[in-house]
């Protein structure tokens, strides 16, 4: 019953997609831990330089540290800002799409345009939009007497990277509760109208809860783009004016590309990935348990 | 407490413009007061929009609904006092049990005592005292179904409860024990209870009085024996009985039938039927294999059923299934069929012909 049966053949299997992340993953990422630990003056000749970078890094007093601590704070207020408009936007949205009939289609394949748009796309079109001089939207709040302009205001650029952010990504988290809406049997409905239960009260207490498992998702997914977003911003305030909107991906690219400062870009973008990753898990595991503690 | 009155109630989703439009075709009907009914058909028969008609989960497109003589037809669901369990579960899983069972009346603004009082009533009733405090969510179909049917009961003036198919998802070994139950919480409450099911052992065990409906019509109401031993309609003859009615087309004079070439004596006298399509009709309970005497047919197979033998025959080319006595052993294919005159039924298209004394 136990004997498993061996076959040495998997490994022609295996070993390709070994090959494969091997070289796209494993070598790149364990570069860029070579550059962590180096330094370099020029030449391409590099010498051990043990864990400065990383003091650096994690010294706020630093021209480096700083940057990075700023950028950070930065990063996860923009999350924190995006998660809690587009989250109860979303469901708010997802609540009024129809159930039935023409009008499903017509809305879904319209909500979906916004993320089938290329990332710089985004960018350029609401650089344009939002221009002060020409832009539909810059020109009218400008000629309707609001001080608008994102390149020199640091108000206007942030209000314009979460409105944008806002307008490509909403439309994820109504389709995300849509789905999850729709799997809620009427039934459900019928019960609650028998039981008396008010509008906001068939909210709380059948479509919210039924909606917990897709905004786990939803969040999820929503945390992590928003916490690495880099190509909007990049191209409608490069991270202006200032440092205004220098988001920890554009600091990054600023200090490897533009200054070719390459141990300190490599400690930071494992710092990065480090916390990417580990805000991700906190989320998960904190949300999976308030679930299985909700079903016991 | 109610007594329901149908007065000519139909529905039709659409436009009603022939017949065959109407979801439910229109019907007279009067349920009283602390009886419980079945409606037994097929799924897509019309059952559950009568269910949802009473409940007012769908307004009737023609006729009037009545509870004591009150006119309800457009008095909306939660002002109506009825009380309905789901084909599935419907808990509200953010709630405790107890929550549960208040809901309805939290929503109807009793006061938190009060609420309480009434919890523990049905939850004494329905067994679910030692759960009250847990969370509805983490528990099994059969008590989530109470819990449903407990949403229900704990409010003081309800008029009657509605169950639509409430046993599909229960578990096999359960479902006898929540049907007890269910009996049990109708003779200790004295409500009007209205079962839809498309399964007759629940239809016949439950209800003093069950209505048989096939595609959107109502074909026979009547006691279990009455749809057993009488069949109304050749439908009602075929979706009662496990195997179901025998139908056999035929020519019908006096008291004697012929189908095909043979004749078959009939228990009571008949106008000659010449219009429209005529069948009799025997239960397999009622017909009886044997090597000797009745009509001659061919034995396909015999099936052994434990407290009981089928077998399949075919009588010229109309197949049958008949009673095979536990000693009769049949040799080859050959054997004969007795029916017995007294339970035979006529047909005329579809429709039961009562038999007279001549």
């Amino acid at each position: 019953m136990m004997d498993k049966p061996i076959s040495n053949r998997a490994w022609f299997l295996v070993v390709p997609v070994m090959a494969f992340v091997l070289f796209s993953s494993l070598i790149p990422m364990m570069t860029v831990v070579n550059y962590s630990v180096q330094d370099s003056m020029g030449q391409n000749s590099f010498f051990w330089n043990g864990s400065e970078w990383f003091q650096h890094l994690f010294d706020p007093a630093t021209d480096i540290g700083g940057r990075f601590s700023r950028a950070l704070v930065r990063n996860l207020f923009f999350s924190g800002v995006v998660l809690l408009i587009e989250v109860p936007l979303g469901i708010l949205v997802a609540l009024c799409i129809p159930k039935r009939g023409w009008a499903v289609g017509a809305v879904l394949v319209s909500m979906a345009l916004p993320m089938l748009i290329p990332w710089n796309v985004v960018g350029t079109i609401w650089q344009v939009f939002a221009r002060a001089d020409i832009g539909l939207l810059g020109a009218a709040l400008t000629g309707a007497g609001i001080p608008f302009n994102n390149t020199q205001d640091p108000l206007s650029a942030w209000s314009t990277v979460v409105v944008m952010d806002v307008w490509h990504w909403t439309s994820m988290v109504a389709l995300l509760c849509y789905a999850g809406l729709k799997a809620i049997p009427d039934a459900f409905y019928q019960a609650a109208r028998i039981d008396g239960a008010g509008r906001w009260s068939v909210f709380r207490n059948i479509e919210l809860p039924k909606l917990r498992r897709v905004l786990v998702i939803a969040v999820l997914l929503r945390f992590m783009e928003s916490f690495m977003i880099y190509t909007e911003p990049a191209v409608v305030t490069g991270g202006g004016p200032g440092e205004a909107t220098s988001f920890l991906s554009l600091d990054l690219v600023k200090i490897a590309l533009g200054q070719v400062d390459l141990g300190n870009a490599a400690a930071m973008s494992l710092v990065y990935n480090l916390i990417t990753l580990t805000l991700c898990w906190v989320f998960f595991t904190t949300m999976t348990q308030l679930d299985a503690r909700g079903s016991a | 407490m109610a007594t329901v009155t149908l007065d000519g109630i139909g529905h039709a989703y659409g436009r009603a413009q022939t017949e065959a439009d109407y979801a439910l075709k229109p019907l007279h009907h009067v349920w009283e007061q602390g009886r419980a009914y079945a409606l037994l058909g097929p799924s897509g028969c019309g059952k559950t929009t009568l269910l949802n008609i009473i409940s007012g989960l769908v307004i009737p497109s023609h006729g009037r609904l009545l509870f004591d003589g009150r006119d309800m037809t457009r008095v909306p669901t939660e002002r109506r006092n009825i009380a309905q369990v789901f084909q599935f579960p419907v808990v509200y899983d953010t709630m405790t049990v107890a929550e549960n069972l208040g809901f309805p009346l939290r929503n109807r603004g009793m006061d938190r005592r009060q609420t309480a009082a009434r919890v523990g009533e049905v939850a004494a009733m329905l067994g679910l005292v030692p759960d009250l405090n847990r969370r509805a969510r983490g528990l099994t179909a059969d008590a989530k179904q109470k819990i449903s049917l407990g949403r229900g009961l704990v409010r003081p003036d309800v008029a009657a409860v509605l169950f639509d198919e409430p046993l599909t998802v229960i578990d096999p070994a359960l479902k006898w024990e929540l049907r007890s139950k269910l009996k049990a919480v109708h003779r200790a409450l004295d409500l009007l209870m209205i079962y839809v099911t498309h399964d007759q052992t629940e239809a016949l065990t439950f209800a003093d009085q069950v209505m048989v409906m096939n595609e959107g019509r109502v074909l026979q109401v009547g006691t279990p024996a009455e749809l057993f031993e009488a069949p109304a309609h050749t439908f009602v003859g075929y979706f009662i009985g496990s195997p179901g009615m025998n139908l056999l087309p035929a020519q019908v004079e006096g008291r004697e039938a012929a189908v095909d070439r043979h004749r078959v004596p009939l228990g009571a006298a008949y106008p000659a039927l010449a219009d429209g399509r005529v069948q009799i009709g025997i239960r397999p309970e009622y017909a009886t294999l044997s090597r000797t005497g009745g009509l001659p047919v061919q034995v396909q197979r015999i099936e052994d059923l434990g407290r009981r033998r089928l077998a399949r025959v075919m009588l010229g080319a109309h197949p049958l299934v008949v009673t095979a006595p536990p000693d009769l052993s049949v040799n080859g294919a050959e054997a004969f069929v007795r029916l017995d005159p007294a339970s035979l039924h006529v047909f005329a298209d579809d429709r039961r012909v009562p038999g007279g004394a001549a």
